[in-house]
């Protein structure tokens, strides 16, 4: 293996582990973490980049923390970048859970780590809440009615109505693809 | 014991390509393979699960297939089960990646992957509520009467450093997460 190759897998697998390590409260805020990585600080991936990946990681089946990982190290360093990010995300969840699997009633009784664990519930919630903000305001962006009113739409259908995530991103795919299909065939028009 | 090891796989494999969305709407998804119908795990130990998964970091899915993997087939079990969990989310999310690269030309194709990015925003405001509600109200609906108000100002501040400061996200965690030990 080239220096240069190895470099960048052992980057990816430090990044990947400490990032899962920190994976608190559902695997959202993977991507606020990842756009500081990847994004910001060496400049690997563009922002919408992330962001379309991320937008593929959530609608795919599995956990989107380990599907986003798998899809940046992919992107950057190809099939051998996506394994070694995927080790690197289910490392840290293993180690631990079986580590604790022996003694995980005190674990779970124990008031330090619940302290802790109840702290950082603010400090989740405060960077979901920061890439939503960047995300939606993305999509405004795009001035397209349909991608605006879907923000809204799939809230609504999962939080009020819960209906199943599989239907609602099904829907808006079938919506968009018309759409686009629409929007083609009338500024093909005048030319044909 | 190789008997048991291939079930694990072909069962994590199976919650894996389900389990869809994430959040809570995988839990009785996983509830369903690992309790009601292998039964490795009692209601009270998968219950457990979701309180440790809460208190550790990493995937539902992930944590309940290290879990129940080292309880019934020990580390060879844990590996095996966590890989079957995350295989399908592997392949399928290259191959829609690609997908989507091949085709980013065509316009109902790439207006397709915006419209997965809309409603994925919506789908993780639905999970950020549910969020939002347990660190303000302690519990998953929105609730006055058990507010927490230093919650609330711990949130507040936070949000003003990562947007207006652009501080590291995990900075900001395990700040609050020293916090929590002071004012819980």
């Amino acid at each position: 293996m080239q220096p240069n190759k190895l470099k960048t897998h052992l980057m990816l697998l430090r990044i990947t582990f400490s990032i899962s390590a920190f994976t608190f409260g559902g695997g959202y805020v993977v991507i606020p973490m990842m756009r500081k990585y990847f994004v910001n600080d060496l400049e690997l991936i563009s922002e919408q980049e992330l962001l379309d990946m991320a937008a593929i990681a959530q609608s795919t089946p599995g956990a989107i923390a380990v599907n986003l990982a798998v899809l940046v190290g992919y992107r950057i360093s190809g099939i051998a970048g996506a394994i070694i990010s995927c080790v690197g995300t289910i490392l840290p969840p293993l180690l631990i859970l079986s580590v604790i699997s022996s003694f995980y009633k005190a674990f779970r009784d124990n008031k330090i780590i619940s302290a802790i664990l109840k702290g950082m519930e603010a400090g989740v919630a405060a960077a979901i809440i920061d890439i939503l903000i960047d995300m939606w305001q993305g999509i405004r962006k795009e001035k397209n009615w349909l991608l605006t009113l879907l923000v809204p739409a799939a809230f609504i259908a999962n939080f009020i109505f819960n209906i199943n995530v599989a239907i609602i991103i099904s829907t808006s795919s079938i919506l968009c693809l018309a759409q686009g299909y629409f929007k083609k065939k009338r500024e093909g028009k005048p030319n044909a | 014991m190789h008997n048991i090891i291939l079930i694990l796989l072909a069962t994590f494999l199976r919650i894996g390509l389900l389990s869809i969305g994430g959040g809570y709407a995988i839990i009785p998804l996983i509830q369903e393979q690992v309790v009601n119908n292998h039964g490795w795990l009692s209601l009270q130990e998968y219950l457990d699960i979701i309180t440790i998964s809460q208190m550790t970091p990493g995937p539902l899915v992930v944590n309940t297939a290290a879990f129940v993997g080292i309880r019934i087939a020990g580390v060879s079990g844990a590996v095996v089960a966590t890989l079957g969990s995350v295989f399908s989310g592997f392949i399928i999310s290259i191959l829609l990646y690609n997908f989507f690269k091949k085709y980013k030309h065509i316009d109902s194709i790439s207006n397709v992957l915006k419209g997965l990015l809309s409603s994925s925003v919506g789908l993780i405001a639905s999970a950020a509520v549910t969020i939002i509600a347990v660190a303000f109200f302690g519990t998953t609906t929105i609730n006055f009467s058990t507010i927490n108000i230093a919650a609330i100002m711990v949130f507040a501040i936070s949000v003003i450093l990562l947007r207006k400061f652009r501080l590291n996200p995990m900075l900001i965690i395990a700040a609050t997460g020293v916090l929590g030990l002071i004012l819980y």
